[in-house]
């Protein structure tokens, strides 16, 4: 193990029927950074989402987390070791109202124990009054604080996507798997979320972003690795992979143009 | 009635004509309640019954679970206490509490396959399921076949079947605010992010499953010590399908959904009786009609009636 890396991928594959997602995948993840994944649509940035969340098995190879295998485990064990996650397609519970996802999202923070609540015992209060402060301040940091008794399905496209990201913050994960985190929102929110996401890092998290925005990318990522037909083309610094002739070739464009995604 | 010794004679003898013609009054209301009961009774109780019976179909439901086979969970609870009472001698309260504990096995036996499958498929294996055991009831000698058990001892009173709803409808309301409450609430809304969220969502589906099946149990142990008789018929799909509705037009958003719509949908046959109209068809119209108006104009059912606007 390589000291300061989160999140290895070792040789990590996955075919679907006859088509590999991906094929010996490899990188490695350092700790307190953001890392970006990039390539072209189908290049198989999801499916390693899902591999690290569990939602989907490798066929072969090694995933570890802090040194630990975790490619065999189920989703809800990968998430008690403080991995949490947003989708492409955001999956909110939409018949509960904002406030309500972000409890919702507490479940591993074991606030609300059936036996105290059966019984009414003060302790029970004392962690609901705390539980929801914590959820507050997910949603305020989110940016969202005041939608809070809102139904979530009548939210903005993209106060979904923050809601999304308050109801994982609500685990309080040691790695962030976001997944197109900023797409269909305005200058104004994309600049909120960088400035929440760099603070996310000072204090400890590690974030893993798929996005297509390459200026957000650039200036965000302190390292990114870039995926291609399933496969690693390169991981390294942003201006590295910027240079990297494979990469301008694969995914910025022949010409050094923006691939809209 | 004694009198305070100071007071004139003729004060005494009003206040005895007073004190008798409120005693009177209290006798004739005393009279018509037990009237109103000695008629009503055992739709009161049928009703409370069923509103039991409907919790326990909204426990899974409340899980994002469609499950169709707690009729014949509420068969298993019936048949087993029915058969400890009769046969064995087994104290009531015991032999109903043996019942839902059966049932509650049944459940976790079946559960582990039957919760992977998902939506319409998990309600017909569930179907299924009702279909097995109502079968097993016809057959067996144990259970008296399609006649049924006959001759079950009168145990059941109004009380207890009130007692339990009430105990129910309270740990339920506990339960939905615990952290088993949300998991099952966030498994109900999306079970692919629930699962990212940490939630074991295996597990508590078949807490929700088994938690179902135990009361289902409890009520039919109830139901079996109510009626003097049980027969297979009665758990069978048309049963099932009722406690469906009644969870539809009450609503699975808060525990008293389903006990709302349990007892309006079986009080409304009965109040439409007294109210004159006595053919059966159109009083049973009546409560296809309230569903179907539930089903266009109230997708969180009659409860949602009530609920505070957001």
């Amino acid at each position: 193990m390589i000291s300061g890396m989160l999140l290895e991928f070792e040789k990590i594959s996955r075919s679907f029927g006859g088509v590999r997602a991906l094929s010996g995948v490899s990188f490695g993840v350092q700790a307190a950074t953001i890392h970006g994944l990039i390539g072209p649509n189908g290049s198989g940035k999801t499916t390693l989402m899902n591999v690290v969340s569990g939602l989907s098995g490798a066929d072969a190879g090694r995933l570890l987390f802090d040194g630990r295998p975790i490619h065999r485990l189920r989703p809800h064990r990968i998430a008690a070791l403080g991995v949490a996650r947003t989708f492409q397609n955001i999956r909110l519970f939409s018949g509960m109202s904002c406030l309500e996802n972000v409890i919702a999202g507490q479940h591993l923070m074991g606030a609300r124990p059936l036996f105290q609540r059966l019984f009414r015992l003060r302790s029970a209060n004392l962690a609901e009054m705390k539980s929801l402060a914590d959820a507050r301040a997910c949603l305020s940091k989110a940016g969202i604080a005041g939608r809070e008794s809102a139904p979530a399905g009548s939210l903005s496209y993209g106060e979904r996507r923050r809601l999304e990201i308050a109801r994982a913050m609500a685990l309080k994960p040691r790695l962030l798997l976001l997944d197109e985190p900023i797409a269909g929102m305005r200058l104004r929110e994309i600049e909120e979320m960088e400035s929440l996401f760099r603070s996310l890092v000072a204090s400890g998290v590690t974030i893993l972003l798929i996005e297509h925005n390459m200026p957000f990318v650039m200036r965000l990522c302190h390292s990114i690795t870039v995926l291609h037909f399933g496969e690693t083309v390169m991981t390294g610094t942003p201006g590295e992979v910027a240079e990297h002739p494979e990469v301008i070739e694969a995914y910025l464009g022949g010409k050094g143009e923006r691939n809209e995604g | 009635m004694k009198l305070p010794a100071d007071l004139p004679a003729g004060a005494a003898s009003r206040a005895d004509r007073g004190l008798a013609i409120r005693l009177r009054r209290r006798a004739a209301e005393v009279v018509a309640l037990s009237e109103f009961f000695a008629v009503y009774g055992s739709l009161i109780n049928f009703a409370g019954l069923n509103a039991l019976l409907a919790l326990s179909l909204y426990v899974p439901l409340s899980a994002g679970q469609l499950s169709l086979g707690n009729a014949a969970f509420a068969g298993i609870g019936a048949y087993v206490s029915a058969l400890l009472t009769m046969r064995l001698n087994v104290p009531f309260p015991m032999s109903v509490a043996a019942g839902g504990c059966l049932a509650a096995a049944v459940a976790m036996a079946i559960g582990a396959p039957v919760l992977r499958i998902k939506g319409i498929f998990l309600a017909m294996a569930t179907l299924a399921f009702g279909e097995v055991v109502r079968i097993c009831a016809v057959n067996l000698s144990i259970t008296g076949g399609a006649e049924g058990l006959i001759g079950i001892p009168n145990k059941t009173t109004a009380v207890m079947i009130y007692g339990a709803l009430a105990a129910t409808a309270y740990f339920l309301t506990a339960l939905r605010w615990s952290q088993t409450g949300w998991s099952f609430a966030s498994i109900r809304e999306d079970e692919t992010a629930a699962m990212v969220m940490g939630i074991n969502t295996t597990r508590y589906k078949n807490v929700a499953f088994i938690l179902g099946a135990f009361i289902a149990g409890i009520a039919g142990g109830l139901y079996a010590h109510l009626n003097f008789i049980i027969t297979p018929a009665e758990f069978g799909f048309s049963a099932e399908v009722q406690l469906l509705i009644y969870n539809i037009v009450g609503g699975t958003r808060s525990v008293f959904g389903p006990i709302v719509g349990a007892l309006i949908l079986t009080a409304i046959p009965e109040a439409l009786r007294a109210a004159g109209v006595t053919a059966g068809p159109l009083r049973l119209g009546v409560n296809g009609l309230i569903l179907l108006l539930v089903i266009l104009y109230l997708p969180n059912g009659l409860s949602s009636l009530f609920a505070k606007k957001r």
